[in-house]
């Protein structure tokens, strides 16, 4: 049986630290080494804030909500928003040349290179669903 | 305990800035912004950003370093960072902004860079 954790969170900017905080407590109860949780931590924190900011736009009516699952061969990491969702192709490459000056738009390029898989899901009801997985 | 702490120090015309903790979403960001306006209004526009002692960085933190360089270019300035940490200096690589930073290993090659 995998390892479960879930977790709500307020639409504020503490919730990122939160988040990372209790993606640390989790990986290490599982097992997992500093460079793992490293890697875990700055996309839970990329994605955290992504949710509190651009989804729920800091409304305190609506919760981030957070799971973490481990098999004991993958680490999954899921991340609901309850804002209007986005098309993730939308996003600007932050590598491109005309872009590398801009001062925001890594979020995503971070978790993309941290993770082995990224996926993002407009739920059918409303928020942006972002599941994340990395391999022991 | 503040997120990040930043001591300031002249050398020559440069104006160092020795940061300590972390530059992320919030506080970080914020004391680094402020930090760097505060020079600008002084007139200090030759800064060397020391990042020897910052343990983490996140994408706000990345995307203040490059609204710093940005601001200090704009009145005719140069930042330029100094000891980067293997982690910052990975970051950096994924974001290809190595190409737009000058980077350091000793302070005393960074400082004669600005003359």
């Amino acid at each position: 049986m995998p390892e479960i954790r879930e977790f709500s969170l307020a639409s504020r900017l503490e919730s990122v630290d939160e988040a990372a905080m209790l993606a640390d407590e989790f990986a290490k109860s599982v097992g997992l080494g500093d460079e793992f949780i490293y890697a875990v931590d700055l996309a839970v924190r990329e994605s955290v804030a992504n949710a509190v900011k651009h989804g729920n736009k800091f409304d305190d009516s609506k919760d981030v909500e957070l799971r973490f699952a481990d098999t004991g061969e993958v680490f999954e990491m899921t991340v609901r928003d309850h804002g209007m969702g986005f098309n993730v192709e939308e996003i600007p490459d932050p590598t491109d040349a005309e872009n590398l000056l801009k001062s925001n738009g890594r979020g995503i390029l971070f978790m993309n290179s941290f993770m082995d898989t990224v996926e993002w899901e407009n739920a059918p009801d409303g928020g942006l669903i972002v599941k994340m997985t990395k391999r022991h | 305990m503040a997120d990040i702490t930043i001591s300031e120090r002249q050398a020559g015309d440069v104006t160092v800035l020795d940061m300590q903790g972390k530059v992320t979403i919030g506080e970080g960001s914020v004391t680094l912004r402020n930090a760097i306006r505060r020079l600008l209004g002084e007139g200090k526009n030759k800064i060397l950003l020391n990042l020897g002692s910052v343990g983490y960085i996140d994408s706000s933190g990345i995307g203040e370093l490059v609204s710093s360089f940005t601001a200090v270019k704009k009145e005719g300035g140069t930042l330029k960072l100094l000891n980067l940490t293997q982690k910052i200096q990975d970051l950096l690589a994924i974001t290809k902004l190595l190409t737009v930073f000058d980077t350091f290993d000793d302070e005393a090659s960074a400082l004669a860079s600005f003359n």
